[in-house]
């Protein structure tokens, strides 16, 4: 009998505050900015232990790491929402990247390229055949991209073959030719003007004494430029297209319900190879943004561990790798995460190996949240 | 006789809207009590806060005169609360005795101790089934049983597990006939050991049959209990939806015009349907009855494009339709398919995602869609409709009830204003008031000038509403029956090609 009135106090007392702490826990869990919140945490409880963390010059390398990340993880935000996913992105970004430096590089040396196979046709001593000419270097570029993206669409959508499959096989295939074009040598001497497209500063900041009359370059820290504004505009294009057009409308309706939606009229077999398209355009402008920097074209830029940033930010953001469930919103998040993780693991000293095998954890604790987040929408009102 | 489980004041909300509310109920020990409601009267709700899937809101329930909490599936199972549902909870690529002891094998002892002991599990296993009188052997797989026997499995899985109280959701929906008198024989037989049954259902008369007490809720409230006897089913269908159905079918608002609307000649797919002929006019609605794979919804996938037909044409207004479902949809054809989960919707995407789909491109504008006037349309819908559902653009269709997911599979249509609309097996599942509402939309759209076409297993709603009924067999439209020309029999014999006549009546609803 005692132990009958001990449970009914129990209960009496716990299960009004269970209910509420879950409530609150939903709420944060099921928030569109979760992981925004996650990032903020985690920045200052590390704060204390790495100094370096907060300083203006640090600040300015995430922001420019985060850039071209976000751009090529919108492309498979659209992807994976559509219910598919694109292994071949890296791929696409060391092949436009090479593609565009051999046709616009402004010289190139013969010891270094003589032995590829574009030597003499598309780039020679003087550059290439398009030398300086940066607009027909990028539109060559999101041709290649979007020639890409349209085999791998095209494959899923027509002849019903799994992404996975097609895109690994695009990854293999697509990389293997950029490393042949040039015999898996870099390209260099690229333009300025599309240098800048990478490196350009727009707006700058300067912490320092105002004693001197020039301020040397690497005290400058870069706040806006011009891979911001290129990877901000396409962030909000895309957001608008995803979450204000009939068509990205119908990209969340075939990832959701693709026989449902097919019944509805919804152009399915468009949608997937518009959304392949999307994915490897994104790439392509990442390629733009990545290769800039490093200003040289490089075959294997996308590879080693890179799918694994892009695939990672994009889940840990919270669109679902089953489709149906993305937002533009969430990716934004979730690769500010990603570069915010991999910035204060390598400030840790930690070696390349052990920096993955924690990425990875957090792979697989993003992956959990969403089965969490899934169970909490589905219990709460 | 005690109360094995007793809810005081227990109550549950959703989105805001109340599932269950103040429900305060005695089970009794021992005794068969027959629950009744419809779709989304709180049924499943209830059930679900009995197996620990979720948590009330308010108040609590008694389990054996102790309060009962349970925070999970596995809790509600220990406790001997067993469920049978719609959907089996069963491996069907397992053996039907590894499926009974799935949760805890026999284990072997001495030398090859913790290895399963298989002869012992196929005795046992042989042992329960017998009780049940099942005759298949504990080594069969799961696959190779009738949907009744497999239903038997999940019983004997309780009986091993030594619950005593039993609930039944919905357990003849997909048995024949004779499976489902052996079903009610071993109810009997578990009441008569003295294990406690509920038992949920809309087919009333089982309802009245199997049950000692009745209780009924409407709204997520209880509105009336008592004895089964003093229960008819008139009694159960007005507490069940709170008025006299004085009709379950319209009056027909206008009578058909004359313009067809729909023309099929000589469309043929080998294997599916030979040479069928049909036409559907202006405001009128076709019926069209025939067995379980008799071909109707293979034609109406033919008729909507999804698959291919070898030859024949289809015309739409006049106009012959050649492409796919995309294009028959734009030119004015709409498809309500018999299984909303699969075909119907998005089920965790909100009740205004899926009302917005197939019109989507008609809310897009210069600047992109036009939220406000979807979310316009959405409500506009749920009057049209008589949606019963929280917050329209945060409630996922999931957490809908059956038969308000199909008001929406229904819904989402309208704003497309379809010409033909095609409407397949569209009250499976679902209750009688709903059911009501559902004829009364066909009837409003037949008068605006649609023509529809509605594929049933369930002649009485197609004798109830149709302007004509054609019958197929075999792939083959083999009568067509004007109203006053509608009889139970004729059908019948059509659907069978009448000499032949079969041993059974023909199976409804068993096709999910």
């Amino acid at each position: 009998m005692t132990a009958t009135t001990e449970a009914q106090a129990g209960t009496g007392l716990l299960r009004p505050q269970t209910g509420r702490i879950r409530r609150a826990a939903a709420r944060v869990l099921l928030s569109d900015h979760f992981v925004l919140w996650l990032s903020l945490g985690y920045f200052l409880v590390l704060l204390p232990f790495l100094p370096t963390l907060g300083t203006p010059a640090n600040l300015a390398n995430l922001l420019s790491n985060a850039w071209p990340l976000l751009v090529v993880a919108l492309g498979q935000t659209f992807v994976m929402t559509a219910g598919g996913i694109d292994l071949s992105q890296g791929a696409v970004i060391g092949l436009t990247s090479t593609v565009a430096a051999a046709l616009i590089a402004t010289a190139a040396p013969p010891e270094v390229l003589g032995r590829a196979p574009i030597w003499g046709t598309l780039i020679a001593e003087e550059g290439g055949i398009f030398a300086g000419q940066v607009w027909v270097g990028i539109l060559a570029m999101l041709a290649v991209g979007a020639l890409v993206g349209l085999v791998n669409g095209t494959l899923v959508a027509l002849l019903r073959m799994p992404p996975f499959m097609v895109t690994l096989v695009a990854m293999m295939t697509v990389s293997a030719f950029a490393i042949w074009l040039t015999q898996s040598e870099n390209i260099r001497n690229l333009p300025e003007g599309y240098v800048q497209l990478g490196k350009g500063q727009i707006v700058s900041v300067y912490f320092g004494p105002q004693d001197r009359p020039e301020i040397p370059r690497r005290e400058l820290h870069a706040v806006i430029g011009q891979a911001a504004l290129i990877a901000v505009a396409l962030t909000l294009a895309l957001h608008w297209l995803l979450e204000r057009t009939a068509f990205g409308r119908q990209v969340v309706a075939v990832g959701a319900n693709r026989r449902a939606a097919e019944i509805a009229g919804v152009p399915v077999r468009r949608v997937i190879v518009l959304v392949f398209v999307l994915s490897a355009l994104c790439a392509t402008v990442g390629a733009i943004l990545y290769s800039a920097r490093l200003e040289a074209g490089r075959p294997t830029l996308g590879e080693g561990t890179f799918l694994l940033d892009v695939i990672g930010a994009t889940v840990i953001g919270g669109t679902s790798l089953f489709g149906g469930k993305g937002k533009i919103l969430w990716t934004v998040w979730g690769v500010l995460f990603f570069v915010l993780l991999s910035n204060t693991l390598n400030m840790m000293n930690l070696s390349a190996f052990h920096i993955d095998m924690v990425k990875g954890a957090v792979i697989l604790a993003a992956a959990l949240l969403d089965v969490a987040r899934n169970r909490l929408a589905r219990s709460t009102g | 006789m005690s109360a094995i489980l007793r809810f005081e004041e227990l109550g549950k909300d959703w989105f805001g809207v109340p599932a269950v509310s103040n429900l305060t109920l005695d089970v009794p020990e021992g005794q068969v009590l027959g629950l009744i409601g419809e779709n989304g009267a709180g049924k499943s709700t209830l059930m679900n806060m009995i197996g620990g899937v979720t948590e009330p809101t308010r108040g609590r329930m008694l389990w054996r005169g102790r309060p009962y909490a349970p925070a999970s599936a596995a809790e509600a199972s220990a406790a001997g609360i067993a469920f049978i549902h719609q959907e089996l909870n069963l491996f069907t690529n397992l053996t039907v005795a590894e499926n009974l002891f799935i949760d805890g094998f026999p284990r072997r002892g001495g030398l090859l101790r913790g290895l399963i002991d298989r002869g012992a599990m196929q005795r046992r296993a042989a042992g329960l089934l017998a009780r049940l009188g099942l005759d298949v052997p504990p080594e069969r797989t799961l696959d190779t049983l009738a949907p009744g026997e497999r239903q038997l499995v999940e019983i004997a899985r309780a009986l091993h597990r030594e619950a005593s109280l039993i609930i039944f959701d919905e357990p003849t929906t997909s048995l024949t006939p004779r499976e489902t008198e052996r079903l009610f024989a071993v109810i009997e037989g578990l009441r008569a050991e003295g294990r406690t049954v509920i038992y949920i259902s809309h087919i009333l008369g089982d309802v009245r049959r199997l049950s000692d007490r009745i209780a009924v809720l409407r709204d997520g409230r209880l509105v009336d209990e008592g004895p089964a006897a003093s229960f008819d089913v008139p009694r159960m269908i007005r507490s069940m939806i709170g008025r006299d159905l004085a009709a379950v079918f319209p009056e027909r608002t206008r009578a058909p015009g004359s313009r067809p609307v729909l023309e099929v000649t000589g469309l043929s797919a080998p294997g599916v349907v030979e040479n069928i002929s049909l036409t559907v006019r202006e405001g009128e609605i076709l019926g069209l009855f025939g067995l379980m794979g008799s071909g109707r919804s293979e034609l109406a996938r033919l008729l909507m494009g999804l698959d291919r037909a070898a030859g024949g044409e289809v015309r739409l207004l006049g106009r012959p339709l050649a492409g796919g479902p995309r294009d028959r949809v734009r030119s004015g054809m709409a498809f309500v398919t018999e299984n909303r989960r699969e075909e119907g919707l998005m089920m965790d995407a909100t009740i205004r995602e899926n009302l917005a789909l197939p019109g989507i491109e008609s809310f897009s504008g210069p600047a992109g869609l036009d939220r406000g006037r979807i979310a316009a349309t959405a409500e506009a819908l749920r009057e049209t409709v008589r949606l019963k559902a929280g917050d329209l653009g945060r409630q996922p269709v999931r957490a809908l009830s059956g038969g308000n997911q199909q008001k929406v599979v229904i819904g989402k249509w309208l704003p497309v204003r379809p010409r033909l609309l095609i409407l397949d097996e569209p009250t499976r599942g679902v209750d009688v008031g709903a059911r009501s509402e559902i004829y009364a939309i066909a009837d409003r759209l037949a008068a605006e000038g649609a023509g529809i076409l509605m594929i049933s297993s369930e002649m009485e709603e197609l004798m109830g509403l149709c302007d004509r009924i054609a019958v197929m067999s075999r792939g083959e439209i083999v009568a067509e029956f004007a109203r006053p020309a509608f009889e139970e029999r004729r059908l019948l014999a059509a659907a069978f090609r009448s000499g032949a006549a079969p041993a059974s009546e023909p199976a409804t609803g068993t096709e999910g």
